[in-house]
């Protein structure tokens, strides 16, 4: 086990992410905190409240990444899709799923 | 002539024809030289028109200065330099000199003092952008270079339409402020909207500059959006539409970023955010939103040029585009890495970052407006770009998984290029008012207040979070997203083939009935004339028959009778 972990580059040993993260969210909780310290003014009364820029960061970015996640199983396609129709018939072919005989 | 009407543009232009004569360390100094040249005769050119030629009927004005347009031409030619100086030992002389003559395009467009001047330096670009596209060599890269030129030069149709619309209605060519109010406004808008990348025609740009060489698309994400940004700036301030366009182009930039599987097309969609902000700070168009549009370019032509470069080196070095086939090349790539970073941090408005003393303003001026909605879309909008372009596509590329490969990191000369603009990026970002004093406008925005910043820092470290516990969300996938060039790329096409199938079965229908028609004529033939070998002449038709004489006299007779009584009737 050991071994294995000094192979890895020390960037990506299984300890140093641990650390990361831990460093990660202590530096998350201090800047909600020093709020405290250093107050936000809010601009107008929506935006007026304590760790407004936390919540609002996190939740605009969840709805996105929603909103693209749902968006995607309609639009999402592999992506030879356009270049491997080379000819009308076949893409005619990829879109309906009809079968037509080369000719 | 006078020598203040040549427009900067012109020794880009002469460069551009240079680098096809020059060989070798010739070609080398001109690529560098030609570049600063240009600067230096940006800062050159005074305030106001600089005098009139006259063609046709109208007063064309080649040359006016204006702080916005120097602030926009220098930015241009900074670009050209770093961006030569990354291409130079990589890129064939044919893509430097259409990259050059492009330039000359961008630059000569900050210039121009009239529409008709405009036109002719917005076509040079569609013209020598197309031809970097096809620099990339491959066929889709030829394929969707023809795209693009289809795109631009419809837009620039369209641009021309309302050129000429404006000149009849008004009997000016001069460049000067309009709202878009009836038909001709309207069509130039769309066609500098075009350029800018705007719904509904947003894909041209996602579609074409990840098809170019590494070294193409540094070039390419630098001059056709921004010049539509100064041309907006220039005729549309303040026009409402475009709050609404720039906003749905922010959005539309993360959403398609974060499908994206392609490293430099999550940059190119990245594009397509960044210029949103700048649209909707136009439509704003307050002094604060415009300085802002304006800082907002300047700073982000570095850092997507930047970040670009990082990418071009990874696939220089890597022959890999592909999130799904990058990853752990922080090993080997360090300078690359970092570059990278620091280009990402910028693109995401990070406090000390050029990307946060530019963007602010335009929240600023939201502000200022009591413009509540546009303020919170552009807030969310900071936190998404964080996320699809500050944090997706360093990770992707150089962290994630270790995808094995061991590529060595950038040649010298694109890492110098790399460092150059990284540390613009950094020196606007700690220093502001370098950039603020050549805006248009008297800048009194202080961007480092406490509460701000902690407010941003919040903000996007929680966008972070966000990212890191939505990772199983974004497992990347071999796909592209479909977008609205599907309709002419694909529907257009099957659309195409259902009227070629149509006129088929039409073509055969006719057939049929011509082969019917002819066959009932053989048989009428037949019943009348009889069979052509038939001697004999009782198998003969009626009409083939040989008659007696006295029948043939007696009907000749009854012909004429009946002649003879209608002559007198």
């Amino acid at each position: 086990m050991r071994n294995v972990d000094e192979q890895l580059h020390w960037l990506v040993r299984p300890a140093t992410i641990r650390k990361l993260w831990i460093g990660f969210i202590a530096v998350l909780a201090l800047v909600v905190l020093a709020e405290f310290v250093v107050p936000i003014k809010g601009y107008f009364s929506v935006d007026d409240w304590f760790g407004f820029g936390a919540v609002y960061g996190f939740a605009s970015c969840l709805l996105m990444v929603l909103v693209a996640k749902a968006l995607g199983v309609l639009l999402k396609r592999p992506d030879d899709y356009y270049s491997k129709a080379d000819t009308l018939d076949e893409m005619a072919q990829s879109e309906t799923g009809e079968h037509t005989d080369g000719a | 002539m006078a020598l203040e009407m040549l427009s900067p543009a012109l020794i880009l232009l002469l460069a551009a024809v240079l680098i096809g004569l020059t060989r070798g360390h010739a070609r080398t100094a001109v690529v560098l030289l030609a570049p600063l040249i240009t600067l230096w005769a940006v800062w050159q050119v005074p305030d106001g028109v600089q005098g009139t030629v006259k063609f046709l009927s109208y007063q064309i004005e080649p040359v006016e200065g204006s702080p916005l347009r120097r602030l926009f031409a220098t930015v241009f030619a900074i670009m050209v330099f770093v961006g030569g100086l990354y291409a130079y030992r990589l890129a064939r002389w044919y893509e430097l000199a259409a990259a050059f003559a492009y330039a000359a395009g961008a630059v000569g467009v900050c210039f121009a003092g009239d529409l008709i001047t405009l036109f002719l330096y917005w076509e040079l670009m569609a013209l020598f952008s197309t031809v970097v596209v096809w620099c990339g060599g491959t066929a889709a890269a030829r394929a969707a270079g023809i795209r693009y030129a289809i795109m631009h030069l419809l837009g620039g149709v369209v641009l021309k339409v309302g050129i000429e619309g404006v000149v009849v209605g008004t009997g000016s060519i001069q460049i000067q402020p309009m709202l878009a109010h009836d038909f001709s406004t309207w069509m130039i808008l769309i066609g500098i909207l075009i350029n800018a990348a705007a719904p509904p025609v947003s894909a041209w740009l996602a579609d074409a500059y990840p098809e170019s060489s590494a070294t193409g698309s540094v070039f390419l994400s630098a001059f056709t959006t921004k010049t539509a940004v100064l041309a907006l700036i220039l005729l549309f301030p303040g026009e409402p539409v475009l709050v609404g366009v720039g906003l749905f182009m922010v959005m539309y930039g993360i959403i398609y970023a974060l499908l994206e599987n392609d490293a430099r097309r999550i940059l190119a969609y990245s594009i397509v955010n960044q210029v949103g902000f700048m649209v909707c700070a136009v439509g704003i168009g307050t002094q604060m939103a415009l300085n802002g549009a304006a800082a907002h370019a300047f700073a982000h032509i570095i850092y997507k040029a930047l970040l670009f470069m990082s990418a071009g080196v990874v696939i220089y070095r890597t022959g890999k585009h592909k999130c799904s086939e990058l990853g752990g090349l922080f090993r080997t790539m360090p300078l690359t890495t970092v570059c990278g970073i620091i280009g990402a941090l910028a693109i995401s408005s990070f406090p000390l970052t050029s990307g946060f003393t530019t963007k602010s303003m335009i929240s600023q001026a939201a502000i200022d407006e009591s413009l509540v909605v546009v303020y919170m879309l552009l807030t969310a909008a900071s936190a998404g770009v964080f996320l699809h372009a500050g944090i997706k596509f360093p990770w992707f590329v150089f962290f994630q998984r270790d995808s094995g490969l061991r590529p060595k990191d950038a040649p010298w000369n694109m890492g110098l290029a790399m460092v150059l603009f990284a540390g613009l990026c950094i020196l606007l970002g700690v220093y502001p008012e370098l950039l603020y004093d050549l805006l248009p406008y008297p800048v009194e925005y202080v961007p480092y207040k406490a509460g701000k910043v902690l407010f941003y820092l919040q903000l996007l470290l929680f966008s972070g979070l966000a990212f890191f516990v939505l990772l199983p969300l974004m497992k990347r996938t071999q796909t592209i997203s479909l977008d609205v060039d599907w309709l002419w790329r694909r529907a257009g096409m099957v659309l195409l083939r259902w009227v070629l199938r149509g006129l088929d079965a039409l073509g055969a229908m006719f057939d049929r009935t011509r082969e019917r028609a002819r066959q009932f004529a053989g048989r009428m033939t037949a019943r009348y004339l009889g069979q052509p070998h038939t001697a004999d002449s009782q198998e003969r038709a009626v009409f083939a028959r040989s008659w007696a004489t006295g029948t043939t006299a007696l009907w000749i007779a009854v012909l004429l009778s009946i002649y003879v009584l209608l002559y007198y009737l």
